[in-house]
């Protein structure tokens, strides 16, 4: 019985899926890490400018990477500023206030905000820049404040879910030891439930943060464009180090520019692998803390 | 308590205001895109082709070219992706599924625009030499590069779906003398039913979401695509190419329209996985 056609071609094709997989990635992944990889170096990031006049603002750069980093730094900056507090103190709301019938109702709309195409979430920065742009103040433009805004609520629901399985993950040993000393409700989720949980939230922050650094949907709507410089105010346009990948595909002058293209994707990718790679780590700390109860 | 209602109360204002923000990008799109229904050409929006010079400023193209793709890609990536995930779940032995596991994890980080980028210089050539006509630059290339994308989503969802079924049906299996495959087929998939279809939606969520590959790989033609080597525009491309003209004009006002399709498609979608989830919690398995 064993070792029949229909059994080894049942296996055949699991192990045949898993090296296409395998080689498509590897294929798509690896040829831009090898085209590329003749292109790190300082030229990458700051071209012919000396790298101190650059970092210190002196001089500006033109043909380098730097100011779609330090966009891309700023717009990540202000999002995640704008973002973690909602979202952590919503996910903190639907963990240990909400009733079960709001947990229903709002975890729909939260599903709904993860589901909904990054493009729309950008459609809709862009319709309240004109918005305000018409009605409140002229100075108002597609910006990076704008940027920020939208990218916030689009890892919104991240956020939110995170922290609340987080929460709602702690052994019940951990949820009413504190009570039973006397601790009041807000004591106990300060001392004991948030720092207890902290590492999946901290690693949800992450998370967030890789998804507004390589998010391209959002951002082309709302503000960023192929040359602005340092970002130098909330209210102005700004580069970025995807949106920088995605012109230079569609129109590269020489090839020297194209080289940059690839340096710069090997970059996100980098900086992509890093936070995801901090996350797991965090994560597993959770995970060895569940396994053996309270540290 | 007076310092519990405030904490209360401002934790609480932050979930509203997130269900806020979801109620209004639709509001937005509703309120914006009004003038289109009252004009009475709001459903020849969803039949007419896209030829702006002629005043024809229909979506229909759209529409097509967003399902063309977004299916091809789950059909490519459906039967790869149980296959990884019958892998990791059991079938596999020796170190490789476990490694697979964490390639499939890593692939949630990797940023859409670089798989675009590698597409346009990797993949993009591949089919214009395979297909030789065209710019490569077609409804193929885009489901292929997607289906790479949407991987990760089906394979992890198909891997917990597998985890959850109850490890005593498959001990009791493997004791009457089931091997791994017939265990596969008879006990997993029939127990996990619930999740592959979960994962599949949400997959074809994500396809139909993505932005990017369609706009950098499948040639944003506003045209029906007659073959697979032909260029198509999704609903989403359509949005991003369009947004940069005049805010008054009716073109700019169909984006609303195709945010309208969009996000009632994702409503419908999440609302699937949640009644299949739900139904999966009633009729759970009896005790072991």
């Amino acid at each position: 019985m064993a070792g029949t056609l229909t059994e080894k071609s049942v296996v055949l094709w699991a192990w045949l899926s898993g090296a296409v997989l395998t080689i498509a990635v590897g294929g798509l992944v690896g040829y831009v890490v090898v085209k590329g990889a003749g292109s790190l170096s300082l030229h990458l990031v700051f071209g012919d400018t000396a790298p101190l006049d650059a970092m210190l603002l002196r001089r500006q750069v033109f043909d380098g990477i730097f100011p779609a980093m330090l966009g891309t730094l700023a717009l990540v900056g202000l999002s995640i500023t704008i973002a973690v507090p909602i979202g952590v103190a919503a996910g903190i709301y639907m963990a240990e206030f909400a009733t079960s019938r709001i947990k229903a109702v709002f975890g729909l709309f939260f599903d709904i905000l993860a589901g909904i195409p990054s493009i729309l979430v950008g459609l809709f920065g862009f319709s309240v820049a004109v918005f305000l742009h018409h009605r409140v103040s002229d100075r108002i433009m597609p910006c990076l404040l704008i940027s920020a805004l939208s990218l916030a609520f689009l890892v919104l629901p991240y956020l939110i879910r995170t922290t609340q399985v987080a929460l709602e993950s702690l052994p019940r040993q951990v949820r009413i030891t504190a009570p039973a000393l006397g601790a009041t409700r807000l004591q106990t989720l300060f001392w004991v439930l948030l720092p207890q949980s902290l590492s999946g939230i901290v690693s949800g922050v992450i998370l967030s943060i890789g998804r507004c650094a390589e998010d391209t949907a959002v951002i082309m709507l709302t503000g960023v464009v192929a040359t602005a410089g340092v970002p130098t105010s909330v209210l102005a346009n700004y580069e970025a180090l995807p949106f920088f990948i995605y012109t230079i595909s569609a129109q590269y002058a020489d090839q020297a520019e194209l080289m940059r293209g690839y340096g710069a994707a090997i970059v996100l990718l980098a900086i992509c692998a890093l936070l995801f790679i901090l996350a797991t780590l965090i994560r597993h700390r959770l995970a060895d803390h569940l396994l053996y109860g309270v540290r | 308590m007076f310092r519990d209602q405030l904490v209360k109360v401002l934790f609480g204002g932050a979930a509203a205001f997130s269900v806020a923000v979801t109620l209004l990008i639709f509001g937005f799109m509703i309120v914006l895109g009004a003038p289109l229904i009252k004009d009475g050409a709001f459903l020849a929006l969803f039949t007419d082709s896209w030829l702006p010079g002629q005043g024809q400023v229909g979506i229909a193209p759209m529409i097509v070219g967003t399902l063309v793709i977004a299916g091809l890609a789950l059909a490519f990536s459906f039967p790869v992706s149980l296959g990884c995930a019958a892998l990791i779940s059991g079938l596999g032995r020796g170190p490789l599924p476990a490694l697979l596991n964490r390639l499939v994890r890593f692939m949630t980080g990797i940023p859409t625009v670089v798989y675009g980028f590698a597409g346009i210089f990797l993949l993009v050539p591949i089919i214009r030499e395979w297909a030789s006509r065209g710019s490569g630059l077609c409804v193929l290339s885009a489901a292929l590069l997607l289906s790479v994308l949407i991987a990760p989503t089906m394979i992890l969802f198909f891997v917990d779906a597998f985890a959850a079924v109850p490890r005593s049906y498959l001990v009791a299996a493997k004791a009457l003398g089931a091997t791994a495959v017939q265990r596969f087929v008879h006990i997993m998939i029939p127990g996990a039913w619930r999740g592959l279809t979960s994962g599949v939606v949400l997959a074809s969520g994500r396809a139909v979401g993505d932005t990017l590959i369609a706009l950098m790989i499948a040639g944003n033609a506003a045209v029906l695509p007659e073959s697979l080597m032909d260029p198509a525009r999704t609903l989403t491309a359509h949005i991003a190419l369009v947004v940069a003209a005049d805010f008054d004009s009716l073109e700019f006002r169909t984006l609303f329209a195709c945010g309208i399709v969009l996000y009632l498609c994702t409503t419908a979608m999440v609302i699937l996985t949640r009644r299949i989830g739900s139904a999966s919690e009633k009729r759970q398995w009896p005790a072991p």
